[in-house]
């Protein structure tokens, strides 16, 4: 493997930058945030970046894993309480401060040009959010599954770009997907590259071109060896530049689809770019599969039992909704000021009931989305269960964020249809929210 | 530490709520919706009951008179009062939310006193079921346009004026009536006062006919110079033009989420009534999607959604006052959300279960309208949304009205 390292990448420098978002946090003060931060630095400055393989990167156990790595779920409490904690705040300050100044002026290029500038994610995961999804004893620094920091994060990056967001957010559901469902031996291979300084691009393929089905049609047949899967799948996050991917197949016999990782380069895969309304920041692509063999040693969680589809689409479904609880933010944040200052009939048209009253009913809905998918996620992270109050929060998230969409463009009239104001891409954005069970989990 | 289950300390009282409104509300729900101004003797039973239970916690029970901001000091989350206030009420806005409107001793008014009464006051009404009297004939939601005045004679105050839309207006023992010192003077003049019934110069002028929350009768009562002792005046007698009013209309920070949690119980049980009638449970699985499922199970994944929503809402809101936050937004929020959906989701309800739905032989129709006025009194759903737009953008009620 050849690592390649420029000047903008060199980890010095993207060291200093990481710390100049964590530093200035006002949490950072308090105690127990400190030590996180230090620990994230560290990483930081330890090793060099290594730059994409040149070549196919081959997946070898570099990790000695005697059983599955999994992370307890977090200790329940029974006090109602909207507070995070302070390693969360501080987390969630860095990113905030990384997307405004960073993620948010970069953010229409990145939807143009339909991919995220690699160094943009570089700078995104410096801040170590890999790390922070999978145990020490792979390689990361969690304590526990860390559902509702997962979730938190999805929200700040989304604030900034739902397509960004996707694609920085791909390798690290991989992770999480890994740390939940994943053997010993797969852990051992698939992590590693994902807890590197600069994970690997790996991505989740579950949604198909093929509306109305209740089943994937996409097929995983039994072999001698393992299985030989065929079948489509859409709107793969990164799809073309993934180095593995895990992809959902009906298994013949069997009720639930399964995930099979599926490695770059083998023979049969093949994709084509797919972009769509919105989220082409995340490079969306069309995937197929043609007869492709994998060993029975590529089933995700290996016994036919492990992986379970439907917290998988809980945990999709809560990675979606905070996308969409992001952006609905962003377009709040927008609009307020907007219908201040724009004036119509002598006086800002927010003096008008008309125009105040939509501003309200965003606030109000984006709130009620927002804590129903809290719940969801501080339910899941305590080991509940957690899948209705997900699928009430997609309910939501998918309508009442796709109203505030729509709301924003409205309010902004003529000038919200154009590409010099962003309410326009937002709108695109949030109508992807109802893919939810593909890319992405918390 | 996010969290947003309700705590389990909380399971008792929350359990003996939904005993009463199991035993003692749902049975005569139809009765008094048929039998409008019949006294629900019923209640006072199960009201000397929870006097009972709260003796020795004077904050635990169905009432109102607990709620308000808590001055908050040092570190640590609290659920308290205003939460427990909410959750202890919703079974009972379930079983008949008119039969709660009027369970004595605790009126709206019991909010009001509790709010701001001085401990002398608090002696003398704090056991009285207390009414509020704040709408007129000319004046709803714009409450600074009141009309009924107070003016000083010796000892006494003389109220002259109307009041509408006072709930057991007649049933309780006192009415907190909102009177201007001198309408001259708009909004800061305001004050409230505490009118006992029997005083001379108060009279009932009759109870309306309703379209819905029938067990609670609304009362129109007129004041010919009512004369009533200065030390009934709840809070400062001075007319202070910069936040008198504001004083006032805090109270209705208190109030609104235990308004929605009315509309919250009314909706669940509409809610769960039509999924037994239409045989559609809630799929705890879900891994199904929105359409992959019929039309009807569908559209009560939709309304139970809006319903979560407002119910979040409202929890965020008593759990914001619990620990001293200024929830003034939070609190209309939850209204204004609460009142929309509740509504909705009734008549969605009556809808849904087509001829069943619609006659008397269910309840269905009486949520339907029921629902209707929880989006109006303590605030209708404009007023929601301006006093949430004005939080938002920032503006006062001179640039956005």
């Amino acid at each position: 493997m050849s690592a390649r390292i420029d000047a903008k990448s060199d980890p010095i420098t993207l060291a200093m930058r990481v710390m100049r978002w964590i530093s200035t946090s006002d949490a950072l003060d308090r105690i127990g945030a400190r030590k996180t931060a230090e620990r994230l630095l560290y990483r930081g400055t330890r090793a060099g970046f290594r730059g994409i393989a040149a070549g196919r990167r081959q997946f070898a156990p570099l990790l000695k894993l005697a059983k599955p790595s999994r992370l307890p779920r977090n200790a329940s409490s029974d006090l109602f309480d909207l507070n995070f904690t302070e390693e969360q705040e501080m987390l969630r300050d860095a990113v905030r401060r990384l997307v405004n100044e960073r993620v948010a002026p970069q953010a229409h290029a990145a939807d143009e040009a339909c991919a995220a500038p690699a160094e943009l994610l570089q700078e995104i995961h410096a801040l170590g959010l890999n790390l922070i999804a999978s145990a020490e004893a792979t390689g990361g620094m969690a304590q526990e599954r860390p559902i509702v920091t997962n979730m938190l994060m999805a929200e700040e990056l989304a604030r900034g770009d739902m397509g960004v967001a996707l694609a920085a957010l791909a390798p690290i559901a991989v992770i999480n997907a890994l740390n939940e469902w994943g053997s010993a031996a797969q852990q051992s291979c698939y992590l590693p590259p994902l807890l590197e300084d600069q994970p690997c691009m790996a991505s989740i393929a579950v949604a198909e071109p093929y509306p109305g089905e209740a089943q994937l049609r996409t097929v995983a047949r039994r072999t001698a060896q393992g299985y030989r899967i065929s079948g489509e799948k859409s709107l793969v996050i990164g799809g073309a530049s993934a180095e593995f991917l895990l992809v959902a197949a009906r298994v013949e016999g069997e009720q639930q689809p399964a995930l099979f990782i599926v490695e770059a380069g083998t023979a049969g895969l093949s994709s084509k770019p797919e972009p769509a309304m919105g989220v082409r920041a995340a490079a969306t692509a069309r995937l197929r599969l043609d007869d492709v063999q994998v060993p029975a040693s590529a089933r995700l969680g290996e016994e036919a039992d492990v992986f379970d589809f439907s917290q998988f689409m809980a945990l999709s479904r809560m990675a979606w909704n905070a996308l969409a609880c992001g952006t609905a933010e962003a377009v709040r944040d927008y609009v307020i000021p907007y219908v201040k200052e724009r004036s119509a009939f002598g006086e800002p048209v927010a003096h008008r009931q008309g125009v105040a009253f939509m501003v309200a009913d965003i606030g109000i809905e984006l709130d009620g989305m927002r804590l129903a998918n809290w719940r969801a996620a501080a339910l899941a992270e305590q080991g509940k269960d957690a899948r209705r109050a997900a699928y009430l929060a997609h309910i939501l998230a998918s309508e009442k964020g796709m109203q505030i969409g729509t709301d924003g463009v409205q309010l902004l009239g003529g000038h919200g249809f154009v590409k010099e104001h962003p309410v326009e891409r937002w709108y695109r954005n949030l109508r992807a929210v109802s893919l939810a069970g593909t890319g992405i989990i918390v | 530490m996010l969290n947003l289950e309700i705590p389990k300390k909380y399971n008792t009282i929350v359990g003996q709520a939904e005993s009463a409104a199991q035993e003692i509300f749902r049975p005569i729900s139809r009765k008094y919706d048929l039998a409008e101004h019949a006294y629900p003797k019923e209640l006072d039973m199960f009201v000397a009951a929870l006097d009972g239970l709260n003796d020795g916690d004077a904050s635990s029970g169905a009432s109102a008179g607990a709620l308000g901001r808590e001055d908050r000091a040092g570190d640590g989350v609290r659920n308290g009062n205003n939460m427990k206030s909410i959750l202890s009420m919703e079974p009972l806005c379930w079983a008949d939310v008119g039969l709660l409107l009027t369970l004595p001793n605790n009126g709206l008014g019991n909010a009001a006193i509790a709010a701001v009464a001085d401990a002398e006051q608090l002696k003398r009404f704090g056991k009285k079921w207390a009414a509020m009297a704040i709408t007129e004939p000319g004046a709803g939601s714009d409450s600074a346009a009141i009309r009924t005045t107070a003016t000083v004679d010796g000892d006494h105050y003389l109220l002259n004026g109307e009041k509408i839309f006072i709930t057991s207006g007649e049933r309780a023992d006192v009415i907190v009536v909102w009177a201007s010192l001198d309408p001259a003077q708009g909004r800061a003049a305001i004050k409230s006062f505490v009118v006992e019934w029997g005083t001379p110069g108060m009279e009932l002028v009759r109870l309306e006919k309703k379209l819905g929350i029938r067990a609670s009768d609304t009362a129109q009562v007129r004041f010919d110079n009512c004369r009533v002792p200065r030390e009934n005046l709840l809070g400062s007698p001075e007319i202070q033009t910069d936040k008198g009013f504001a004083g006032v209309m805090q109270t209705f920070d208190n109030t609104r989420p235990p308004v929605a949690t009315m509309a919250l119980g009314v909706a669940r049980a509409a809610l769960e009534r039509t999924r037994e009638l239409l045989h559609r449970p809630a799929d705890q699985d879900a891994s199904r999607g929105l359409f992959a499922r019929d039309a009807l199970e569908a559209e009560l994944d939709r309304m139970e959604a809006d319903y979560e929503a407002a119910r979040l809402l409202t929890l965020r809101a008593a759990w914001m006052a619990d620990n001293g936050r200024p929830n003034n937004m939070e609190a209309s929020m939850c209204k204004a959300k609460a009142g929309r959906v509740g509504n909705a989701i009734t008549l969605r309800c009556v809808e849904l279960c087509g001829a069943l739905g619609y006659g008397e032989g269910e309840l269905l129709e009486k949520w339907a309208r029921d629902s209707k006025i929880l989006d109006i009194f303590e605030g209708t759903q404009q007023i929601q949304l301006l006093v949430v737009a004005r939080r938002m953008l920032e503006l006062s009620s001179r640039e956005l009205r």
